[in-house]
């Protein structure tokens, strides 16, 4: 099969306003299964940061282990990336984003990646309100190692083997909406139209922001009975709003119903534009969203959207005043500023 | 047979009893499909047919004149003639397996060198083109698009898992709602189709509502939408293409 990607492109692909098109946010061909929900996430990706207008080399990619880890290689080529251990992509991302707060920091991770192995960390990097986007591909299954249930496959959910998962699974949302989430959203890989503004919102909120995206595994939980597959999704996929991600700069010229629309207005002025909000729920309140959340499951929906921001958030950072400047560029003169100044500190502790 | 090189056409030498007529331009008549003029048995090609061509419509021309010869010599009807050799076969092949290099995609097209003017200009029998050198008409021949690989779509296969569209290095393919005109469509997709002199290949309706939409005039026929399809909705297909030739062997 192809292990390269032909450099043809189309000759009128659309510029944004640095000069580059899609073409140039892509990343090498993907090695993971035909059909893989990921790949769809690995596009929309590359749509939100080609749209958003973000240079290339002011990202930083994050992955820990997984099929999802894997996806950094197949987006953003011309970006900085960290493969860390697996389920440590948090920790390293807290650790890369206090060295250097210029970046924006964009952490993809696995159900197993996130609600296993690295359940620790996650729970940690959202009570610090790191400033980063954590996408989490979520397909309810262990698809590198054959398929096996995660934690975040549904009770009830039958694999391909006919097994059916006597185990509760890990509402992430839930969870990071709990934990103290400044942003959190859910989203199908099968739903772009969706799925592309909320990681524009996402990248453009300051504080931590995480979307649980449910990726169907083609190869081992695309079956009937399964809870993640193509088919149960977009037949439980109950959509609390129709969102648009308006950026800063940009005009609105029409009037709105209000009743109908919501706008939410984030940290750096840009909009995010809720349409036929859904009644019980408004995304500031936490507890409406927490009882949207159980009602649903009630009913066997899944729901889908932004679900809760916070745009009161203070981020990591801010809340520990480090310095605007990236740590490699401080100079001697900054990092030892003389025996005097070293002198006052140690007065203050005494 | 008489076989002539030149710059322009000129039927002088051809006597206007024959029963050989000749158009307003002083070319012969000729019938496009067996090239036999109006004089039975009298066959015409190349630039002396209809008027100057590329040496590749020339050598075509060369077979099916040769078909309609060697019918006309068996006393079979010329009209009556062998169709061409088509084999399309359902296969898997990365675009590292075309018969061209897939490689040498961004390379603009080489210039013919041309020989120095004021020689050109002081001797007319001087030619003007020189022509490539081996090494450059092989990369020419190389950056030569690919017709190897058809690809078929088959609606009820489909699940909409959108890989064919994010694999597109040309971004040929849409899923969208349909519109109820195809103009109106074609500024929907992806990237705009506004070449209307190819057509666009717009699928039934699939399971969300939604239609595939391809823009042929950009499709490169690489095959990848087919490779990264989970279902086979999308079916590469291997082409083959042998040009009828005259002989009783060939006649399929």
């Amino acid at each position: 099969m192809s292990y390269i990607k032909p450099k043809f492109a189309h000759p009128r692909l659309p510029k944004n306003p640095l000069g580059y098109t899609r073409k140039d946010y892509e990343g090498s061909i993907s090695t993971l299964c035909a059909g893989c929900g990921h790949d769809s996430i690995s596009a929309s990706i590359v749509d939100a940061c080609f749209e958003l207008n973000i240079e290339p080399h002011k990202v930083a990619k994050m992955s820990g282990i997984g099929c999802s880890s894997k996806t950094p290689a197949y987006f953003l080529s011309n970006s900085h990336g960290f493969n860390a251990v697996h389920g440590r992509m948090p920790s390293v991302t807290t650790g890369a984003n206090l060295g250097n707060r210029s970046m924006v920091y964009l952490g993809v991770s696995g159900d197993g990646d996130t609600a296993s192995i690295g359940m620790g960390q996650f729970t940690h990097v959202i009570r610090r309100n790191v400033n980063m986007t954590y996408i989490v591909m979520n397909n309810g299954c262990y698809g590198l190692t054959k398929g096996q249930d995660s934690a975040t496959a549904d009770y009830g959910s039958v694999s391909k083997s006919g097994h059916k998962n006597t185990f509760e699974g890990i509402d992430l949302c839930l969870l990071a909406i709990e934990l103290g989430a400044t942003f959190v959203a859910q989203s199908f890989s099968g739903d772009k139209s969706q799925l592309i503004p909320i990681i524009k919102a996402a990248l453009s909120h300051s504080g931590f922001s995480f979307i649980n995206v449910i990726s169907p595994c083609v190869t081992f939980n695309n079956n009937q009975g399964s809870t993640k597959s193509y088919d149960y999704v977009r037949e439980h996929n109950e959509a609390l709003s129709t969102l648009d991600f308006v950026p800063i700069k940009e005009e609105i010229t029409t009037t709105y119903d209000h009743k109908e629309i919501k706008l939410v207005e984030m940290h750096d002025g840009s909009l995010i534009r809720l349409n036929k909000i859904s009644p019980e729920w408004d995304p500031e309140d936490k507890l409406s969203i927490i009882s949207a959340i159980h009602k649903s499951k009630s009913r066997e929906e899944i729901l889908t959207g932004l679900l809760y921001i916070d745009n009161e958030s203070i981020e990591l950072n801010e809340l520990i005043n480090t310095t605007n400047t990236p740590l490699n560029k401080l100079v001697e003169k900054q990092l030892c500023p003389g025996s005097e100044i070293l002198e006052s500190i140690n007065n203050d502790l005494r | 047979m008489i076989i002539a090189i030149g710059q322009e056409n000129r039927f002088e030498w051809i006597e206007r009893n024959l029963g050989i007529e000749f158009d307003q331009w002083d070319m012969p008549v000729i019938d496009e499909k067996t090239f036999c003029s109006t004089r039975e048995g009298v066959f015409f090609g190349g630039d002396a047919a209809f008027g100057p061509k590329n040496v590749i419509t020339a050598v075509a021309h060369g077979h099916q004149a040769a078909i309609s010869i060697d019918l006309y010599c068996q006393n079979e009807d010329i009209k009556d003639r062998p169709n061409p050799d088509i084999k399309l076969f359902s296969t898997k092949m990365g675009i590292h397996e075309w018969s061209y290099d897939s490689d040498v995609t961004t390379d603009i097209r080489y210039i013919v060198p041309q020989a120095n003017k004021k020689d050109t200009l002081r001797n007319r029998k001087k030619e003007v083109e020189l022509g490539f050198d081996l090494q450059t008409a092989f990369k020419e021949a190389q950056r030569c698009l690919n017709c190897d690989v058809q690809t078929e779509f088959t609606e009820n296969k489909c699940i909409e898992c959108d890989a064919c569209m994010d694999i597109c290095p040309t971004s040929c393919i849409s899923f969208i709602k349909n519109e109820d005109s195809e103009d109106t469509l074609r500024m929907k997709l992806l990237v705009p189709a506004i070449n209307k002199e190819q057509d666009i290949l717009v699928s039934d309706i699939l399971k969300t509502g939604r239609v595939m939409v391809k823009d042929e005039d950009m499709c490169l026929h690489c095959g990848l939408c087919a490779e990264r399809c989970p279902t086979a909705a999308w079916d590469m297909k291997q082409f083959f293409y042998n040009t009828a030739k005259a002989g009783h062997i060939c006649y399929v």
